[in-house]
This record gives C-alpha cells, sequence and structure tokens, in this order.
C-alpha cells in the first residue's frame, strides 16, 4: 500500500519535501514507514526512532498503519 | 471552560487575562513567554514559528483540559502565536484563574512545560549574522 508521510522543520528541509509517499506492505507498522523514508536521498538525518503521530496523535513504530492514516514524522518539538 | 487556540496575530495578553477572571478566583496567574535575544551565545534578531496544525490545536487543547481536569479549574487558556516574531513579541500566552493561588501557579508551570514537551511546533531562530537554524529544546 501506499502510505503518504507528513515532514515538518528540519526533516522537511532534510528530504527536500513536506510529504512523501513511500510503499511498505500490507499490514506493515509505522517502524516499516519510518525505514522506508530513511532510504530516500536525506533520510539518514532522520533518527532511527524518531516521535511519529497518527491521525494527529503520538503512536509508537510498532503500532499499524492503514492507507487512510495521516501519518507525519515529529522532529524534536520546540514550542513556547 | 479550558481554551487553547494557534494564532497568527499578535497575542492580547489583557483578554486572555480577563478571559480566566470570575468572583471565584482569588487568584490569577499569567504566563508570558517572549522571543529572546540570544541563545546559546548567538545573537537572535527573530524566530519563525511553524506547527503540525491540525495535531498541534488538538495537542493543546487536551493539554489545558487535562490542566483543567488535573488542577480542579475550568480558568485554563493557552494562545500559542505561529509565524516570524520578532525579539521582545510573545509567543505564548498561559493564563490560570484559581481560587488558590498555589494551584493557579502549579497549573501555569505544568501547561508551559507540557506544552514544550509534547505540542508539535518549531522555531527557526534567525541569527544577527545572517544565517537561520531550527531548535531543538533540551540541547
Amino acid at each position: 500500500m501506499i502510505v503518504n508521510v507528513l515532514l515538518f522543520a528540519s526533516y522537511a528541509d532534510a528530504l527536500g519535501a513536506d510529504a512523501v509517499m513511500v510503499e511498505v506492505p500490507d499490514g506493515a507498522v509505522l517502524g516499516d514507514v519510518v525505514t522506508a523514508i530513511r532510504g530516500r536521498p536525506g533520510g539518514d538525518r532522520v533518527p532511527s526512532v524518531p516521535l511519529v503521530a497518527r491521525n494527529h496523535r503520538y503512536a509508537t513504530l510498532a503500532d499499524p498503519v492503514a492507507a487512510t492514516d495521516e501519518i507525519a514524522l515529529i522532529p524534536p518539538v520546540a514550542g513556547g | 471552560m479550558p481554551r487553547a487556540a494557534l494564532v497568527t496575530r499578535p497575542l492580547d495578553v489583557a483578554a486572555l487575562l480577563r478571559e480566566v477572571q470570575r468572583p471565584a478566583n482569588g487568584a490569577e496567574v499569567l504566563f508570558v513567554g517572549t522571543v529572546r535575544d540570544a541563545h546559546e551565545g548567538r545573537s537572535v534578531t527573530g524566530i519563525d514559528y511553524s506547527a503540525y496544525d491540525a495535531m498541534a490545536s488538538a495537542e493543546l487543547e487536551r493539554l489545558v483540559e487535562e490542566a483543567s481536569v488535573r488542577y480542579a479549574t475550568p480558568d485554563v487558556v493557552c494562545e500559542h502565536r505561529l509565524g516570524t516574531l520578532a525579539v521582545g513579541d510573545a509567543s505564548v500566552v498561559i493564563a490560570v484563574g484559581h481560587p488558590r493561588r498555589a494551584a493557579a501557579y502549579d497549573a501555569s508551570r505544568w501547561v508551559i512545560e507540557a506544552l514544550k514537551a509534547r505540542v508539535p511546533i518549531w522555531k527557526r531562530e534567525h541569527y544577527a549574522d545572517g544565517s537561520r537554524a531550527w531548535v531543538h529544546h533540551g540541547r
């Protein structure tokens, strides 16, 4: 399945885009999405265990992914 | 009721304070976070704030609701500004009203620390030498 992944701040700079489409097997987990992203040019600047969000909530790399999910990689936050 | 918002206009500190003033409250604590002119020894001239808007709004709302329950007051309001801010501009305001001052202080502190830890907002500092860099807290 194809998953659209939102990127922000330093991760968007690293990949040169604020969203990327990645292909992962059916039944994939968020960790598989991260591995796919890290294989892209510039993806080595994303850590192996980044913060991830699914449908506007923090999730873990072991959580499952559906093609309809809104997935985002969250760089270290710096509000305030 | 607790309320949170991301905004792109200047924050109205007086209006946010008024929002948590009620006869039942004996204390209102107002926290104003502002853009500082230096970071780790470098001269800062401004900051771009950006966010994952949909999630940051949701997370900020969850956070003020959690504070409201945790500190037993409906009067918790937080606004965070996004966009390009200059030195001295307010980036975040937290207003808490409570019958007792100790809980008002505690709630205010809890909200800003949780915001910095959880809400997907990022800042890119502009330096006096013309360069820019993303800031990571706790670095």
